[in-house]
């Protein structure tokens, strides 16, 4: 096949919020650049974000960026690198301001600022009582925000490469990043995009659960490329299940919901959260809500025939702050649950949301591996934004807000370190290994002559069915020994997936396949994660080791494809400018 | 399982000389509840039918097709509404790529015509710019747009004139930054489709209204630009 060649200064894979915020910062500082994403930019699943994105902005109530520190720490269940937590909260203004000098449509408080509402874990004074710092415009936060960042891209003349899928990193002789291969999808054919800078911006890998609120292209295809290179993925074992997820359509109720009043209730119409976080209640964290609601449903006072949900109880809310500040939840309701939340409760079961861990970073947005003992060693040439990232500012439990928050101020500082790493590298690109696109094509070709492949149906389906019960609110030594057995199964029939499509014209069943290969990258990931990690922090519950043990497993895990091993990082304890938040008993 | 019956609009310029329609069925299960569930069963069936889906919820604008013979997304589609055999080809009016996937470079040209972003060349204040609450509301029902195409490929001026009238989608948009207090570049904005066809091809047949799957109303808007463009003329 032929490979073509293209060189830019930069590449960025993914075109979402952290993917276009990135974009914008070499747009505009006139630097060539090729954006590559599945789908055209607004399609990118950052348009399904509804509550907020949180910043300090203090409009509603006062608010310091060093009380959203404290919470995104204590959040992160400690294991969040402070420095990049500082960082975030102290941009998080900055950011935000930006984005509505750019044009987005926030919904306004009466005297025309920027309205913010309360969400989980989110505290005034160091933790005391819930504080307004979810910026919103509506319930469709993630679509105004993506389609502004769109559309300032569009002003400053970004070049996208729309419906081209990423295949793999290129790598040269010292392990620095030169590039990747690309498959554009109209026409099947292969390239090879060289860059001095390339930034992996590729979205989350929910779709490796059943029951999930990603979308159908939230394939963790970034955390696969890295994998497939050598470099290692930190802390898959932290994946969030969001508490309000509709019952057997796994799409998301924000939380924003239970900022605006609404509350969670038993088969007997318990506000069961009441017992679980008395001070916080329905906006304790998501791991603690998530896991409150399991244990409900586990003890027999969940709802319905199957006594398997529970009830997300708007209807004693002003009819008029629903149709005004929760249009979308509304519709959805409607559209999937069947009812309609001013008059009847929204059936909502804890739901695979959002992967914690990724391709480890800095909050510079460089990507480091582990080399010669130095455990922060950066890799030339390689950054990366987003929920594929890991800076990592969530830990063990990401505030919601924050991922959107994440975006915008990752994406920005990924941008910078790049326009300053080109500015270092004068001249022509570095040569590209003569056999740069090699493993893509003999992906490919392997795909194309498999005799009696796999259903790539079914075998994510199997894929997805093991996620979700082996590794899933509550963790069990036995579950997770049996799941880890049964993903390398599945891993062994991803190895052998077959296609009935051979057509090079827009072939999605290709695409598919291809996206299994990554998927199931990260999900070894996650099993294994939580399989090795042997304590309970934020999202990792498990029920042999219920408590947080700081002793032994106040560290990062990198989890590396190669023999299926893992290897530690120690957490950045100290911030940047602050003191460290202190070890602590996370109670709400 | 009640089975379902299917006409799926196909072609693959790969392979086929020319569309043809496909008689296919698939057994269905009370968890099928929209269209793209079945579709997604459809696939598993037979992968070579290709179609565009991203988010399964009506956000992402990925999955608009004609669904026996109007257009919708195929995610917000209730299966048991459905006439059977149930009749699935691509947006009309757009190039064909293959099967239910349509080129779409037209309909975005025109997106991007009407300079989808906001114009204000005074130096930002430190905070945000403020908004009455008020002025903010004249967003709704357009900043909402998911950019699906349902509405400009069910227009006849579109269709006719794709590459000089801006279609009902772009002119959502254009009104949505013209009718933003923030935005500074009233007058150019309408100078631009102060034309026969960018704005005037619209003959208000209501078309985009009755496809849209997010319940805006790009007609609407368009008259309200129209409107502006004669109080500036008076
Ligand atoms: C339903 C829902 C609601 C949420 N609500 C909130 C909220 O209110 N507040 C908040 O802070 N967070 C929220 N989150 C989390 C947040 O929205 C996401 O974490 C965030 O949007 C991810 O953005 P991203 O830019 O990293 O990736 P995405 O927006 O997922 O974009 C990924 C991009 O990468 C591209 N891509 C992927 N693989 C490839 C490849 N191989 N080749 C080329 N391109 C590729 C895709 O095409 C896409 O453009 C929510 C998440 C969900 C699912
Ligand atoms: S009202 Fe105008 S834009 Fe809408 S379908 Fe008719 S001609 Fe097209
Ligand atoms: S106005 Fe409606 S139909 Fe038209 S592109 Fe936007 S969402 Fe789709
Ligand atoms: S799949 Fe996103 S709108 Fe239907």
């Amino acid at each position: 096949m032929n490979v073509t060649k293209r060189s830019y200064d930069a590449v960025i894979v993914g075109a979402g919020g952290a993917g276009l915020r990135a974009a914008l910062q070499l747009a505009e500082a006139g630097l060539n650049i090729a954006v590559l994403s599945k789908v055209f930019p607004t399609r990118s699943h950052t348009v399904a974000a509804q509550g907020g994105v949180a910043a300090s902005l203090g409009n509603s109530d006062e608010d310091h960026w060093h009380w959203h520190m404290y919470d995104t720490v204590k959040g992160s269940d400690w294991l969040g690198d402070q420095d990049s937590i500082e960082y975030m909260c102290r941009m998080a203004p900055e950011v935000v301001y930006e984005l509505e000098h750019f044009g987005m449509p926030f919904t306004r408080t009466e005297d025309g600022r920027i309205y913010q509402r309360p969400f989980g874990g989110h505290m005034s004074n160091f933790g005391e009582k819930p504080v307004r710092r979810a910026c919103a415009a509506a319930d469709r936060t993630g679509h105004a925000m993506l389609h502004t960042l769109y559309q300032r891209n569009v002003r400053a003349n970004t070049r996208f490469f729309v419906e081209w899928m990423a295949l793999d990193l290129v790598r040269g002789p010292e392990g620095e990043v030169l590039g990747v291969t690309a498959i554009e999808m109209e026409t099947g054919e292969v390239s090879v995009f060289q860059a001095k800078a390339t930034l992996f911006a590729t979205g989350g890998s929910g779709r490796m659960y059943y029951a999930s609120t990603n979308a159908f292209i939230n394939t963790g295809d970034g955390l696969g490329m890295a994998a497939r290179a050598g470099l290692p993925i930190q802390d898959m074992e932290f994946f969030q299940f969001h508490p309000t997820g509709v019952y057997g359509a796994g799409i998301l109720i924000t939380e924003g919901v239970r900022g605006e009043g609404g509350i969670l209730r038993n088969k007997d119409g318990e506000r069961f959260m009441e017992r679980y976080a008395p001070n916080a209640k329905d906006l304790a964290s998501r791991d603690v809500v998530s896991r409150a609601m399991a244990t409900e449903i586990k003890e027999g006072r969940g709802c319905g025939p199957e006594k398997d949900h529970l009830l997300l109880d708007l209807s004693h809310l002003d009819p008029d702050v629903i149709i005004r500040r929760l249009p979308g939840i509304r519709e959805i309701s409607i559209r999937f649950a069947g009812a309609d939340p001013v008059r009847e409760p929204i059936p909502v079961v804890p739901t695979a949301h959002y992967q914690m861990g990724g391709i480890p970073t800095l909050y510079s947005g460089r990507v480091v591996a582990p080399k010669n003992g130095d455990p922060d060693a950066v890799v030339p040439g390689f950054y990366a934004a987003g929920e594929c990232a890991c800076a990592s500012v969530h830990g063990g439990n990401r505030l919601g807000c924050n991922s959107l928050l994440d975006l915008l101020v990752f994406g920005r500082s990924a941008g910078d370190s790049m326009i300053e790493d080109i500015g270092k590298m004068p001249g022509a690109l570095p040569d590209l290994p003569r056999d740069a696109a090699e493993g893509s094509l003999a992906r490919l070709d392997r795909l194309e002559s498999q005799k009696d492949g796999e259903s790539v149906h079914e075998v994510q389906a199997a894929m997805r069915r093991t996620m979700q019960e082996h590794c899933g609110v509550f963790r069990f030594p036995e579950m997770l020994a049996k799941g880890v057995a049964e993903i390398e199964a599945v891993a062994e029939r991803v190895s052998r997936t077959g296609i009935g499509d051979h057509s090079r014209v827009f072939n999605t069943a290709r695409i598919e396949a291809l996206e299994v290969e990554n998927l199931i990258e990260a999900a070894k990931a996650t099993m294994m994660g939580a399989a090795n990690r042997e304590e309970s922090r934020g999202a990792q519950a498990r029920a042999d080791f219920p408590e947080r043990d700081d002793t032994n497993w106040l560290k990062h895990s990198l989890w590396y494809r190669e023999g299926n091993r893992i290897d530690y990082r120690p957490v950045h304890l100290k911030p940047l400018t602050v003191e460290t938040v202190a070890l602590k008993k996370r109670v709400y | 399982m009640p089975t379902m019956q299917f006409k799926i609009y196909r072609y693959d310029p790969d392979r086929d000389e020319r569309p043809r329609m496909q008689d296919i069925s698939v057994e269905i299960d009370a968890a099928d509840r929209k269209l793209l569930d079945v579709l997604v069963k459809l696939k598993a069936k037979d992968d070579s039918i290709g179609y565009r889906r991203s988010c399964r919820e009506g956000v992402c604008g990925s999955d608009a097709m004609n669904i026996n013979g109007k257009n919708g997304l195929a995610c917000l589609t209730e299966v048991k509404d459905l006439k059977q055999p149930v009749v699935l080809r691509p947006l009309p009016g757009l190039p064909v790529i293959r099967d239910l996937i349509v080129d779409m470079t037209q309909f975005f040209k025109q997106y991007h015509s009407i300079r989808p972003y906001l114009i204000n060349d005074e130096p930002p204040p430190e905070r945000e710019r403020l908004q009455s609450p008020e002025d903010r509301e004249e967003l709704d029902g357009l900043y909402e747009c998911i950019l699906c195409a349902c509405c400009s490929t069910s227009c006849p001026s579109f269709w006719w004139n794709p590459d000089k009238y801006v279609g009902p989608a772009g002119l959502l948009q254009a009104y949505r930054f013209l009718c933003d207090t923030r935005d500074q570049a009233t007058s150019e904005r309408l100078d631009d489709l102060d034309d026969p066809y960018r704005l005037f091809r619209c003959h208000s047949i209501m078309n985009c209204v009755d496809a849209c799957p997010k319940e805006l109303n790009p007609m609407a808007a368009i008259g309200k630009i129209k409107a502006m463009m004669l109080a500036r003329t008076v």
